[in-house]
């Protein structure tokens, strides 16, 4: 495939189109105005995972701009793949500042909803929630691919974004959750990560759906994994985290080892055997790593997972 | 009192679809009030479908009723038969009309035949203007008796953006005539008032969490429960 038959051209989206096992990284912006934390998540992922999402206001609580951040990523050797949720922005603003994220040589972008203002640190906030995330998905297929603002005006240059979207498989009602996928590729997504997997049964049941509609075929789909830290991280997850599924032998296999060095070594193994397992499963294009303010272990992990060293695309 | 406007027709009748018998469903209450979906207003609604159910030979039966209050599931009990009896209800009834016909018959398939627009006032005869937002946190203790929220187009707290100009809104167009600017009307009834100073001070952001930002509200009137 040649540069010009890329949609965007990014590092990502050529790992992808080759049919290369895909890694992503997550890295979230910190709630000062310290540039330094990004740095420093930046070069402890570079070299290790292919490109690093970068939250927008995860959980609803104010943080450096994902764009701003993912801009200081790729000075520091990651690509980013901003996210952008429309809970803070109406559309003339997400329009604006995907132009913006163009300009700054940023071209993988997330589509999401957005947590609820009520799990952050402004829940008086107004919600904006203009688009939802298909909305915004259609939106930057169409600046993209025809050239065209919201509003149908034309624009003299467009932004190039490789498009991407999440999905929760463990979401409910269960049964709508890859008719959900296949708005989401009808609205424009390129690729799909999905919600931290920990019940890989049900994730399979889902990939089944998933395969016999073709989805997988018309999307790239990269499994999430979160390592697990220690016992408290699975509770959590498994009983504050809205839409996750943590079954209990996960959190008894966490439990059965002490707290620090030895909990942390066994989420690492944790992960990397849940990694290969899903490297298996037919369409799924690759992993997203969220090692949630952990990301100095996801060198290892990648590496253990014999997933090292990360392709280089021309 | 809650407005609502009828859907233009053509609307109505991609709801319908190819149902057989048809009931519209008005509410005497506030959609009544506002000329738009009471009683007569559904004998009209039905007369409109009648005719063009035998313009196109679809054999289609329309009837027509009301309740008392669509809202309340002991008004709803009073038309039960009607609907029980139809494939489809066209409620001509506020939003929340429509969905207490919607739950109270469930799986029927209910259908609105108006756009429920706002808390309105009825300024004159035939015309009512936007008072409310139902937001959960009222000012209007503070802001001469007018709204904020919904009567300034920006929804500010501080008094009147630069585009207020001889007491109109900038939103004023030609469609939109002679939006009253609601920060001039606050200013001149403070003033009235002998009020300014609630003006000069500076409000803080609005609790967008009290109106629709913070989910579906709920309210519970505990000591007027019956056990």
């Amino acid at each position: 495939m040649t540069a010009t038959e890329y949609k965007a051209g990014t590092n990502l989206e050529k790992i992808l189109s080759e049919g290369k096992f895909a890694v992503t990284g997550e890295c979230g912006p910190p709630k000062s105005a310290d540039g330094s934390v990004i740095e420093n998540k930046a070069k402890m992922l570079a070299g290790y995972v292919d490109a690093v999402n970068i939250t927008d206001n995860q959980t609803a609580v104010v943080r450096i701009s994902s764009i701003a951040s993912g801009y200081t990523a790729m000075q520091n050797g990651v690509e980013p793949i901003v996210q952008m949720t429309c809970r803070d922005r109406n559309r003339l603003a997400m329009q604006a500042d995907l132009l913006g994220a163009h300009t700054l040589g940023i071209h993988n972008c997330l589509c999401l909803t957005g947590d609820h203002l009520s799990f952050g640190n402004h829940p008086e906030a107004r919600g904006v929630h203009d688009l939802d995330a298909i909305n915004l998905i259609e939106m930057l297929r169409r600046m993209r691919d025809e050239k065209k603002f919201d509003c149908g005006e034309e624009m003299d240059v467009a932004p190039k974004f490789y498009i991407g979207c999440a999905e929760n498989p463990f979401g409910d009602p269960f049964e709508f959750r890859a008719i959900r996928l296949k708005k989401k590729i009808l609205a424009g997504a390129d690729f799909m990560q999905t919600q931290c997997i920990f019940n890989i049964p049900k994730f399979k049941t889902w990939m089944e759906e998933v395969r016999a509609e073709g989805l997988h075929q018309e999307i790239k789909i990269l499994a999430g994994i979160t390592p697990l830290k220690g016992v408290g991280g699975a509770r959590y997850m498994k009983n504050f985290v809205p839409g996750m599924d943590v079954p209990d032998e996960i959190v008894d296999r966490m439990a059965g080892v002490e707290k620090g060095p030895a909990s942390h070594a066994e989420g690492k193994k944790l992960a990397v055997e849940m990694i290969k397992e899903l490297a298996e499963i037919e369409g799924v294009a690759g992993v997203h790593i969220m090692a949630v303010e952990w990301e100095e272990a996801v060198p290892d992990i990648v590496e253990a997972a014999g997933l090292l060293p990360r392709p280089t695309v021309a | 009192m809650i407005t609502a406007e009828r859907k233009p027709f053509d609307e109505i009748l991609a709801l319908v679809g190819d149902k057989k018998k048809i009931l519209v469903a008005g509410c005497d209450t506030c959609v009544a009030i506002c000329l738009t979906g009471g009683e007569k207003e559904a004998e009209v609604l039905a007369s409109e479908l009648r005719i063009k159910a035998e313009q196109d030979g679809t054999g289609a039966e329309v009837e027509h009723t009301a309740a008392i209050r669509q809202c309340e599931w002991e008004y709803l009990d009073m038309i039960a038969d009607k609907v029980e009896a139809a494939d489809i209800v066209v409620s001509m009834a506020c939003g929340i009309g429509i969905q207490s016909m919607a739950e109270k018959f469930e799986p029927k398939l209910v259908v609105p035949a108006v756009d429920t627009n706002m808390l309105g006032m009825p300024q004159e005869h035939a015309l009512w203007l936007e008072r409310c937002g139902a937001c959960g946190d009222c000012v209007i203790g503070e802001t001469a008796g007018i709204c904020p929220v919904v009567r300034c187009s920006k929804s500010l707290m501080n008094g009147p953006c630069g585009g207020s100009h001889d007491g109109k809104c900038e939103v004023t167009t030609p469609e939109k005539e002679d939006i009253e600017c609601a920060w001039h009307l606050i200013w001149e009834r403070l003033k009235a008032q002998g009020r300014e100073e609630l003006m000069i001070k500076n409000r803080p952001p609005k609790k967008w969490n009290l109106s629709s930002s913070g989910g579906p509200r709920k309210m519970v009137r505990e000591e007027a429960k019956l056990v």
